[in-house]
């Protein structure tokens, strides 16, 4: 969780909703937040975890929560706690979208499956996958998540905003992309537009013009797999 | 019958399965040239400064001005009223046709959101024409703080807040009746634009 005095500074300073960092399974942390008016809670494998065997019950909370995943069977977990929407880990700090690209795929790959089985092989998917049989029923009829679904961690650019989208989610997170880059209103606001106009090459292609220089950027292959942020939480 | 939803930020994807439920081709709208053989239009819920400096880049401010001067129905829900309106309290970019007074966020912030029935007699000539109140979902969600002469008012919180009102051709919601599984207020708004 960040400064109580920088949260309120920021909800003080726009209009539009404000999304904080708690730590996983820090369920105090998530009440501080709830408790200074934050309009939403991302539980986070960007903070080091406060509980490496549980997330946060989040059916406690009326403020609502968004998770990270690598895959189905984790998504309906977070969801089975309560989370309102889901995201892909990706691998944050990096602007590699390699593993947003990973988790999105298979999250979604993972849907289009289920949607041609017979019950008696969805509950053989759902103890190999660690997920809740009735949900994972519920994700089969619907054909998508049941909540909003968003790409996050590594995303640097317009087009990988728009690569997300076309793949399928429903939103972006940007985080670092765009504040450790060389000109962050000028990228934010392509980013943006990227996103709105996903499926338009010659808008993305005239909004990527001119960015200056992106963030710094770190290959998640090159990442040991000790330091990876994707592998906290289950 | 086709009906543009502006699909720039929000969620206007369920606006669309709703339109499509009824019958109605549903069309995302992100670009002026995708006006041009709408019937009616809906603006979603989502963020109205968002909605409002997308539209400018894209040049979408004036086509949609003239889109609403044309008579046809246009109708905005939650981020969508507040686009709609000539008073929003601060500077930001609106298309500034409803003669309605806006507060945003009135109600608070995310906790704060509500559900709640409301009376809504404009309702009984859509669906099947019983009256039943309408289960109205209120996510940080702005009222009105006045109407004008030419405005009528559709619906009013316990307290006689003003949560949805209509000027001719322009229909405004505080709430989302995207979100519920109750149509009748789309089955409404398709029943302006088949009117013309």
């Amino acid at each position: 969780m960040a400064d109580p005095t920088k949260i309120v500074e920021i909800m003080e300073a726009v209009t539009i909703p404000v999304m904080a960092k708690a730590r996983i399974g820090d369920f105090v942390e998530a009440q501080v937040l709830e408790a200074l008016g934050v309009d939403y809670i991302d539980e986070s494998e960007v903070l080091t975890p406060a509980d490496e065997e549980n997330h946060i019950d989040k059916h406690n909370f009326k403020v609502p929560f968004v998770c990270g995943c690598r895959n189905l069977g984790e998504a309906r977990r977070r969801l089975g706690e309560g989370a309102a929407m889901i995201r892909t880990k990706g691998e944050a700090g990096t602007g590699d979208v390699v593993e947003a690209v990973r988790h999105a795929r298979t999250v979604l790959g993972e849907i289009r499956r289920i949607q041609n089985m017979r019950p008696d092989e969805l509950m053989r998917v759902a103890k190999e996958m660690g997920a809740p049989y009735e949900l994972l029923k519920e994700t089969a009829e619907l054909g998508r998540m049941p909540v909003v679904n968003f790409a996050a961690g590594g995303i640097a650019t317009p087009a990988d905003a728009a690569l997300m989208m076309q793949l399928g989610v429903d939103g972006v997170f940007v985080g670092s992309g765009i504040f450790k880059s060389g000109d962050p209103a000028k990228r934010a606001k392509a980013i943006v537009e990227a996103t709105t106009h996903y499926n338009d090459p010659e808008i993305i292609a005239r909004v990527s013009r001119g960015l200056g220089e992106p963030m710094s950027g770190l290959a998640a292959k090159q990442i040991p797999e000790k330091e990876l942020l994707a592998v906290r939480g289950w | 019958m086709k009906v543009g939803v502006l699909a720039l930020q929000g969620d206007f994807i369920e606006h669309v399965h709703i339109l499509q439920t009824l019958g109605a081709q549903a069309v995302e709208v992100r670009k002026p040239e995708q006006l041009g053989d709408l019937d009616g239009l809906i603006i979603p819920g989502g963020e109205s400064t968002t909605f409002g400096k997308l539209a400018a880049e894209f040049g979408l401010i004036e086509p949609l001005r003239a889109f609403c001067a044309s008579g046809k129905p246009v109708w905005g829900t939650c981020a969508g009223m507040i686009f709609l309106a000539k008073d929003v309290g601060r500077n930001q970019p609106v298309l500034g046709l409803m003669d309605v007074k806006v507060k945003r966020n009135a109600f608070g912030r995310q906790v704060d959101s509500f559900e709640q029935d409301l009376d809504i007699p404009a309702l009984t000539t859509a669906g099947n024409g019983a009256s039943r109140p309408f289960h109205a979902i209120f996510i940080r969600a702005p009222l009105l703080e006045s109407v004008g002469k030419g405005v009528e008012v559709l619906a009013k919180l316990d307290d006689g807040t003003i949560v949805a009102a209509r000027q001719g051709n322009l229909l405004a919601t505080s709430f989302h009746p995207e979100l519920t599984p109750d149509m009748r207020f789309h089955k409404y708004f398709l029943e302006c634009v088949g009117k013309g």
